[in-house]
């Protein structure tokens, strides 16, 4: 066997991407070159962005981006950021370009793509996402909102719930059955749904902190035209799961900093709050700050793997961890205040902009926590998912998968 | 603390398969178990076809020494392989700490230990932390005495390269390892089987004065490693523990559809991923040079220390009954990780380390 006294320099796909970040750099400086941030209107300038296919780079040319690696955006935004260019405040539309976007680029028409990924990219049209039914939560495939064929549109029937930014949406991604007579699988068919329309109703839902992030919506007769149907009918499921796929690496997947995200609070607290050390409290605090560093590099790890293809189940494991860790923080952060975790901050009802988990104090951060393991996949679907989709595993028996929807006990 | 590559390079992964396929070959599980009944003829020929034939024992030693001037990432690689087939080889105390300890020094022995002609091995209890104290022995006119206990890669060490306490701190001096008595110790870990050294007016050699940054630094280059091999026994005992419960049946049904094993493992599979993460980011700070790499080595023994005992305890309990047999391999797993957890400092010493890092102190006393 060859002795391994080559084991240095790798080699093309380090000169590749230094070649396609110098790329990126020099267009970069070129656009801002023709387009003061300083004197052109922000929504103006977004717009200009986008055009010149800066605005996500990892998306193909003409859709606002330059065909290149998903590497190489942190060092564009950061780009942008310090030539004091507007944002497209990617905090109120999470959905929009976590999840609708990346689907509407893997399913939607040309038209659809053309329609909807700018306004979407530069904010001026916000999205919800119209997937979980008061029947429909882990088992999103026995959704029952009802799509009628009429004419060249769709007639839709049915509840929603858990819907953030309904009440700023313009539009709603949405999974409606449009035939029960197939098993649940088959008979789903997912649209592209204007919020506007006088057919949709959004009521806040009240949660456990006091305040109503979320809102109910209810469809009555809400008229949906064919071409924003994004699939083909009956093809619902598989576009729905691409889109989660999307929500999970989207809320597993961004702290970057050291301390970033629930650990800084919590440490920030440890420190400002020496009289209340205890051993034991230290000791959890240890451990827990070992976890929160492991899952930021785990994260690191998956975005460098993800750089390199699609999002796939794996983003579950880290939501998993990402889930428990946020939880135990937040738990231990009221022990450690004593008595000042005893009281909370305001119980009134309102409907936060944007929610910001490691936000407002600390019996409201334990109690958002809580839905970490429950929101975008409870805990106990994502094991089975990566026991299934990555171990490959038996999947769970099933009474439910091969007879005709409507026939199902609900 | 940049972005710093946590998965592979080609040549990386050229490594592995070359290391991989050399281990299928000359590391057979039965030989390994062999070891607990104290056969050890697995020992010596593995470790010079990877040390000397594979170029191995070089792999950290610079160029100019004769070796393969590689780093801290590669050698993490052939850790991850050596964990995965509970390789019994002195790599990590030889070809890392011990090596790292000469390359320090610039030692004359650096070109022998490149050719793998020379292994050595690093004197202190192999429950060492890189920060706890370190006790050296006498030396009186270049003649130690003293007597070290727990020490591991001595019965396979040519030299041994013995801390000494002097009146101007700790100094390290080269023994042959024929001047001292090695006794071995039947050990937890049988694949790193411990030794007992006493020196008795042994001749040494004096390799470094000033000696105690590069003993910790070799220390903490020791422990950054482990967690490598660590991973390399915990992502063994995942994909073994898999593979079994896709074919065991009870019930009429394969064991690893039943859900409550099913969570398990997926909860197994989110630890070992993390695992890889830490490991990976000990290595490349280390290989970087990267300021962040104290910080990187404390999490990832932290963290990979009771991973791989998670990883060997779940592994025992999921394969039922025929877990508990000295027949399965599965107990090798478990018996290295229960040792490793301890191996240069225990995950608690790691954390309580990282708290003056990290600036988290505890109590005031």
């Amino acid at each position: 066997m060859e002795r391994c006294h080559h084991v240095v320099a790798p080699a093309s796909q380090e000169r590749e991407d230094q070649l396609s970040s110098e790329t990126v750099h020099a267009r970069v400086v070129e656009f801002l070159g023709t387009h003061d941030p300083s004197t052109l209107e922000p929504l103006e300038f977004l717009r200009a962005r986008y055009d010149a296919g800066l605005a996500w780079v990892a998306y193909p040319e003409g859709l606002g981006g330059l065909g290149l690696s998903r590497s190489l955006q942190p060092e564009v935004d950061r780009l942008f950021a310090e030539a004091g260019a507007p944002s497209n405040r990617p905090e109120v539309n999470g959905i929009g370009l976590g999840m609708a976007a990346p689907t509407i680029l893997a399913f939607g028409t040309d038209a659809q793509k053309q329609r909807f990924l700018r306004p979407l990219w530069t904010g001026e049209e916000i999205w919800c996402q119209l997937f979980s039914e008061p029947g429909a939560g882990s088992d999103l495939a026995n959704v029952g909102t009802r799509a009628v064929r009429d004419g060249d549109g769709w007639v839709v029937n049915g509840q929603k719930v858990w819907t953030s930014g309904a009440h700023t949406a313009r539009f709603a991604i949405l999974v409606a059955r449009t035939d029960p007579d197939v098993p649940k699988h088959f008979g789903l068919t997912y649209f592209l749904c204007d919020m506007s329309d006088p057919g949709v109703e959004v009521r806040p839902l009240r949660q456990i902190t006091g305040e109503a992030e979320f809102n109910e919506v209810f469809l009555t007769d809400v008229r949906i035209p064919d071409s924003q149907r994004l699939g083909a009918e009956g093809e619902g499921w598989k576009v729905a799961n691409a889109t989660l796929n999307n929500e999970r690496v989207s809320i597993g997947g961004h702290a970057s900093a050291r301390e970033d995200g629930m650990i800084g609070v919590v440490a920030r607290t440890w420190r400002d709050h020496p009289a209340q050390r205890t051993p034991e409290l230290h000791d959890r605090l240890l451990r827990l700050w070992v976890d929160a560093e492991v899952a930021r590099l785990t994260g690191q790890r998956l975005r460098q793997k993800l750089a390199l293809g699609q999002p796939g189940p794996e983003g579950s494991a880290m939501k998993l961890s990402f889930a428990r860790i946020a939880q135990q923080l937040s738990g231990l952060e009221l022990e450690l205040l004593g008595e000042e975790g005893l009281r909370y901050s305001d119980w009134t009802m309102v409907r936060p902009d944007k929610v910001d988990m490691t936000g407002r104090d600390a019996g409201y951060r334990y109690l958002r926590a809580k839905g970490n393991s429950i929101e975008g996949g409870t805990s106990e679907i994502l094991r089975n998912i990566v026991a299934e989709r990555v171990l490959g595993l038996p999947a769970e028996p099933r009474t439910d998968k091969n007879r005709p929807w409507k026939e199902l006990d609900r | 603390m940049s972005d710093l590559d946590l998965l592979y390079t080609d040549v990386e992964e050229d490594l592995r398969t070359t290391v991989r396929d050399l281990l299928a070959d000359r590391c057979d599980p039965g030989a390994v178990n062999s070891l607990y009944d104290g056969d050890r003829s697995l020992v010596e020929p593995l470790w010079k076809a990877l040390a000397a034939d594979l170029g191995l024992a070089g792999l950290l030693v610079p160029e100019q020494y004769g070796g393969a001037g590689a780093s801290a990432r590669e050698a993490a690689v052939v850790l991850e392989e050596l964990g995965r087939a509970v390789a019994p080889v002195p790599f990590l105390t030889s070809a890392v700490v011990a090596t790292t300890l000469l390359v320090a020094a610039g030692d004359e022995l650096l070109p022998r230990v490149a050719a793998g002609e020379c292994t050595a091995a690093l004197l202190v209890p192999l429950s060492t932390a890189p920060h706890a104290p370190i006790t050296g022995v006498e030396a009186v006119d270049g003649r130690l005495t003293g007597t070290i206990t727990s020490v591991a890669g001595t019965l396979e060490a040519d030299v041994l390269l013995v801390p000494v306490s002097t009146p101007h701190g700790l100094a390290v001096y080269a023994v042959s390892a024929t001047e001292a008595e090695i006794a071995p110790v039947v050990s937890l870990d049988m694949t790193r089987q411990l030794a007992d050294i006493r020196l008795d007016n042994a001749a040494g050699r004096l390799v470094l004065a000033d000696a105690e940054p590069a003993v910790r630094t070799a220390l903490e280059c020791g422990a950054a490693l482990l967690a490598s091999e660590q991973y390399g026994a915990a992502r063994w005992c995942l994909e073994a523990t898999v593979a079994y419960l896709k074919e065991r049946r009870q019930f009429g049904r394969v064991v690893g559809g039943f859900q409550a094993v099913k969570h398990r493992l997926a909860d197994l599979y989110a630890g070992v991923e993390s695992g890889a993460a830490a490991a990976r980011y000990a290595a490349a700070t280390l290989a970087a040079g990267d300021e962040d790499a104290s910080i990187a080595a404390a999490v990832a023994q932290a963290f990979l220390s009771d991973l791989a005992v998670t990883a060997g305890e779940e592994a025992v309990q999921l394969h039922g009954g025929i877990g508990m047999t000295w027949e399965h391999p599965v107990h090798l797993y478990l018996k290295k990780a229960k040792a490793d957890q301890i191996a240069f400092g225990t995950a608690g010493a790691h954390r309580a380390r990282l708290a003056g890092l990290v600036d988290l102190a505890g109590v005031a006393r």
